[in-house]
């Protein structure tokens, strides 16, 4: 097969797995063993397209002509390849990981769910292949459509409350913001293509340029950044393998993901710097960095500590774009696959701890990691890598992510990146150190309980390993951001 | 002359002759049969019709072959084909879906009427599209109007009378200012025929009766395609007529007005220098920005899921009004095709609620709870109509949303941009009540499924495939629409 043939292939998979999944609403197991089945060809798919990119070719694939120069397109390059990679990767054992949550949970819809969540692939696989910013905006939106069903779930009133918080201001930001930035882009410009070194040369400067920044910035509501970052605690009533790779690797990271893409491909970073100052967003990511940390220090509840700690987690990317100096973008691609993998491995203890013992608050851990070790093993690591240190594979990103800002001599910003490792070391390691070091309480509930289901277990101890394991061989996601700044 | 020659009079022939047949079978199933065949070959005929326009670009017919300007000329250019193929086509959608409707709605011996009216309608909307005449617009429009306060009176519902009695006021005053209006332009340049009419008006300049004649049409016309704040009539008119009505309605009748609205405009007063005399731009962009906010907020507030969708019309009327209002190429686009984009998203909308209302026994907030998972089909095609008027990627609404925010930009509107995605989220709160009540609350009754009438759900399923697609591709109806737009301002100067 061409390599065009294997792009269509990984955007057509996911489509067909949610029709047959649906199909097969009757027969549980039949349907589980086929969102199985359709992560693991997707994720071949994508796997299969890795050599030609890294080989300097860049598949591509024109799907329809939406608007006169506006085609529905789709072409690789290397970011793209690596977002797909661990987006479709991760899929795989979050398969693994819902088949026994929702199992042992009894949860209502499981087809639905099923099918919305393999949608919710296909969309993200559409935003890391679009050619231009239309595609990429048209499956961005879809990916918060398909999404809702899976935030309200449970079809309770706070289910509902969040998804208003969620629709409200994800779908209020992208066409508020990011759409007149899209159009405006188009109407500047006369294409919203991915060009290497950005396409507003000449076309955009002074004032109007800075305010496009300001608008796609906020526009990408993904990405979380303060202000508009409300809606990602308020997607935690999802059901856990839902804020597992929606609201820690495929949503959130589109929204990283597409703003590393417009500054690279769309402002092109040396323009920017040359012709206007993104200090402001430097600053208004830093800030979200520091205070989205402060808040996680406060959260008692574990899921919506972790969504504060995502949510500071995406501005280190936004922050290491908005640097605008090539090892920082290193650094932004590589986290995020590295907080990727360190926060599904923290949400899947999370859901883990849920299923087992029935807890969804950090004053209730204690003792717990005796109990469960694997999993609280697992989640010591995965908060390794958060704070960023070794062997976990946040340190490499971090580690970029410094080195451009001491090249750079900028002092504040080493500062502000010292600053928020404490803070992360500050809302996770009391988790990991009363689950070790406190003991149980006596009496409580009585009912003894060990790990959480076998298939969950697998899934959290793979995700541990694979962060260990990118700290060692960090090989492959480097290669694809180098390849991504010499713009291929 | 050969048959393909007499198209544009067959256009109109064939549904008018088909009322009085209807009405001398006497037997439903009968009239019901000769309408949709008259339907449909009235479709047949507006796609000939669209081909042999783009074609030559203009196919002028001299009705009993007295030549314009002295007889009554029909006249099919891009635009005006383009609004035939939508009328025609929204009939033969909608008609097969008339059947299961009317017979919950209408006592039977009522039932062979109600399609004389349905044709009297369609030839009267097919007539003010094509005809080239300025006073045959306001015969059609009126053979149009009478047959709707009929049809809308023949609801299920008592207060069907006061609605119909209310458009019946309002919608005779609007046809009063037009017959008025167009009688001024008679007077001042001594023809009927709307291009010699237009050529005339050139030559006469912006004086005060030309004005006068502008304002009266423009008053008229608004009044018929529900412009806020002249749109009292149509909520109730929507939500009492017998569904299949309200969407056949809803999906060409103001179209039809704004077609004529922009046939005045830019055919008749294009080349005439009254615009620059007048502040209408400013005049409509108001009214359209106050349609766009105003009807939408109210939509909110509504309960009867009819009227909410009635309303969230007048604020989409808005969008199409706000894109004339641009009096550029890229806005005109726009409002053209959201005469399309519109028409797809509303009718499938009334078809399916109408279905509902045959299911559920009403169509209000309360009834639909738990609709999700009773009516599943029904259900899901409402939202993604509901998505469309919101304007979401990859459903038609988001391309006249893309065209609409294109020409604020190109003037350099950055306020009017911001202001036009701002009310596309009112549009998400009131389609939110819906999907809220439909699939997070618990079924009022029980809860086995029960879908609406196949004859309802396949044509409106067809609506919601045309949304889909003319999200995704839009040559026809940008490719046309850009070209109508600019054949009309390439009459102006």
């Amino acid at each position: 097969m061409t390599a065009s043939a294997w792009l269509i292939a990984s955007l057509v998979v996911p489509l067909v797995g949610a029709g047959v999944i649906a199909l097969c609403g009757r027969l549980p197991r039949l349907r589980d063993a086929i969102t199985m089945l359709t992560a693991v060809l997707l994720f071949l798919c994508v796997a299969a397209l890795v050599p030609s990119v890294l080989a300097g070719a860049r598949p591509a694939w024109h799907f329809v002509q939406a608007l006169p120069g506006l085609p529905v397109a789709f072409a690789i390059e290397p970011l793209g390849m690596l977002f797909a990679l661990v987006a479709s990767g991760l899929w795989i054992l979050n398969s693994l990981y819902s088949i026994g949550y929702m199992k042992a949970n009894q949860e209502a819809n499981q087809t639905r769910f099923y099918v919305c969540f393999a949608l919710a692939l296909m969309a993200t696989i559409g935003i890391a292949y679009a050619a231009n910013v239309f595609t990429l905006f048209l499956f961005y939106e879809l990916l918060t459509l398909v999404t809702y069903p899976l935030v309200t779930h449970h079809g309770t009133e706070e289910a509902r409350r969040g998804g208003r918080w969620y629709l409200a201001l994800l779908i209020g930001t992208s066409t508020v913001l990011l759409l007149p930035a899209l159009i405006f882009t188009w109407s500047a410009a006369g294409t919203t293509d991915f060009v290497a070194g950005g396409i507003l040369q000449g076309k955009v400067t002074g004032a109007a340029l800075g305010g496009l920044l300001a608008l796609y910035m906020f526009g990408i509501g993904k990405a979380a950044l303060m202000p508009f970052h409300r809606w990602l605690p308020a997607a935690m009533v999802a059901p856990t393998p839902v804020s597992a790779l929606l609201h820690a690797v495929a949503v959130v990271k589109a929204g990283v993901f597409t703003v590393v893409k417009v500054i690279v491909y769309i402002f092109g970073p040396g323009y920017l710097a040359a012709s206007t100052t993104v200090d402001w967003l430097v600053g208004v990511a830093g800030f979200t960095m520091l205070a989205a940390s402060v808040a996680a220090l406060r959260m008692d509840n574990l899921k919506r500590r972790l969504a504060y700690s995502t949510v500071s987690q995406l501005s280190y990317v936004v922050f290491a774009a908005a640097l605008l100096v090539p090892l920082s973008l290193v650094g932004a691609a590589i986290h995020i696959a590295a907080h990727a993998l360190g926060k599904i491995t923290l949400f899947f203890a999370a859901g883990a701890i849920y299923t087992a013992a029935h807890k969804t608050e950090v004053s209730q851990l204690d003792g717990i990691g005796r109990r469960m070790p694997w999993t609280m093993g697992a989640f010591a690591i995965g908060s390794l890598s958060m704070i960023g240190l070794p062997p976990a594979a946040g340190f490499i990103s971090k580690w970029y992510m410094l080195s451009g800002a001491v090249a750079e001599s900028r002092w504040a910003i080493v500062a502000v990146l010292a600053a928020s490792t404490l803070l992360a070391a500050g809302y996770l390691l009391p988790i990991v150190y009363r689950a070790f070091f406190r003991t149980a309480p006596a009496a409580g509930d009585g009912h003894g309980h060990g790990e959480a289901p076998l298939p969950m277990v697998l899934a959290l101890s793979a995700t541990a390993a694979g962060t260990v394991l990118l700290f060692f061989l960090p090989e492959l996601p480097l290669r694809l951001a180098r390849l991504m700044l010499e713009g291929g | 002359m050969t048959f393909a020659q007499h198209l544009p009079a067959l256009q109109v022939v064939v549904p008018l002759v088909t009322a009085p047949l209807t009405v001398l079978l006497r037997d439903r199933r009968a009239a019901y049969g000769l309408l949709l065949l008259a339907a449909w070959a009235s479709f047949a005929i507006a796609i000939a019709l669209w081909q042999q326009a783009s074609a030559a670009g203009v196919v002028s017919y001299a009705i009993g072959s007295w030549a314009p300007p002295w007889g009554i000329e029909y006249r099919v250019d891009r635009l005006s084909a383009m609004v035939l193929v939508l009328v025609s086509g929204m009939a033969a959608v909608v008609l097969p879906a008339t059947r299961a409707s009317i017979e919950a709605e209408l006592p039977r011996e009522q039932h062979y009427l109600f399609y004389t009216m349905f044709a009297l309608c369609l030839a009267g909307l097919l007539g003010i599209t094509i005809t080239g005449d300025a006073f045959n617009i306001f015969v059609f429009l009126e053979i149009s109007s009478l047959s709707t306060y009929v049809l809308i009176a023949m609801g299920r519902e008592r207060r069907a009378l006061v609605a119909a009695y209310q458009y019946l006021i309002m919608g005779t005053i609007g046809a009063t200012f037009i017959v008025i209006g167009i009688g001024l332009l008679y007077l001042q340049t001594g023809t009927l025929n709307l291009v010699d009419m237009g050529h005339r008006l050139r030559d006469i300049g912006g004086h005060r009766p030309v004005l006068a004649a502008l304002a009266f049409l423009t008053v008229g016309l608004s009044l018929k395609l529900a412009l806020f704040p002249l749109h009292q009539w149509l909520p109730n008119a929507y939500a009492y007529a017998p569904s299949v009505v309200a969407a056949f309605l809803a999906a060409t009748a103001t179209k039809v007005a704004v077609y004529a609205l922009l046939r005045f405009y830019f055919s008749v007063f294009g080349e005439s220098a009254v615009f620059n005399r007048l502040p209408m731009q400013e005049v409509m962009l108001m009214l359209a920005l106050g349609g766009m906010f105003i009807a939408s907020a109210v939509a909110c507030f509504q309960d009867n899921l009819k009227r909410l969708f009635a309303y969230s019309s007048v604020s989409q009327i808005g969008y199409i009004v706000l894109g004339i209002s641009f009096d550029s190429v890229t806005g005109l686009t726009a409002s053209i095709i959201h005469l399309f984009n519109h028409a797809f998203a509303k009718g499938a909308i009334f078809l399916l609620l109408g279905g509902v209302a045959a299911t559920l026994g009403g169509v209000t907030l309360d009834r639909v709870r738990g609709m999700g998972r009773r009516m599943p089909l029904t259900a899901f095609g409402i939202t993604v109509g509901g998505l469309s008027l919101i304007g979401i990627p990859g459903t038609a609404g988001f391309v006249t949303k893309w065209y609409l925010v294109l020409a604020a930009l190109q003037k350099g509107q950055w306020w009017l941009a911001f202001l036009i995605v701002l009310s596309s989220l009112i549009a998400v709160v009131y389609v939110w009540r819906f999907v809220e009540a439909a699939y997070f609350r618990a079924p009022a009754g029980g809860g086995e499924v029960r879908e609406a009438p196949w004859s309802m759900l396949v044509p409106a399923w067809v609506l919601i495939g045309a949304v889909l697609y003319f999200g995704l591709d839009t040559s026809f109806t940008v490719g046309q629409g850009s070209l109508a737009a600019a054949a009309l301002l390439r009459a102006s100067p």
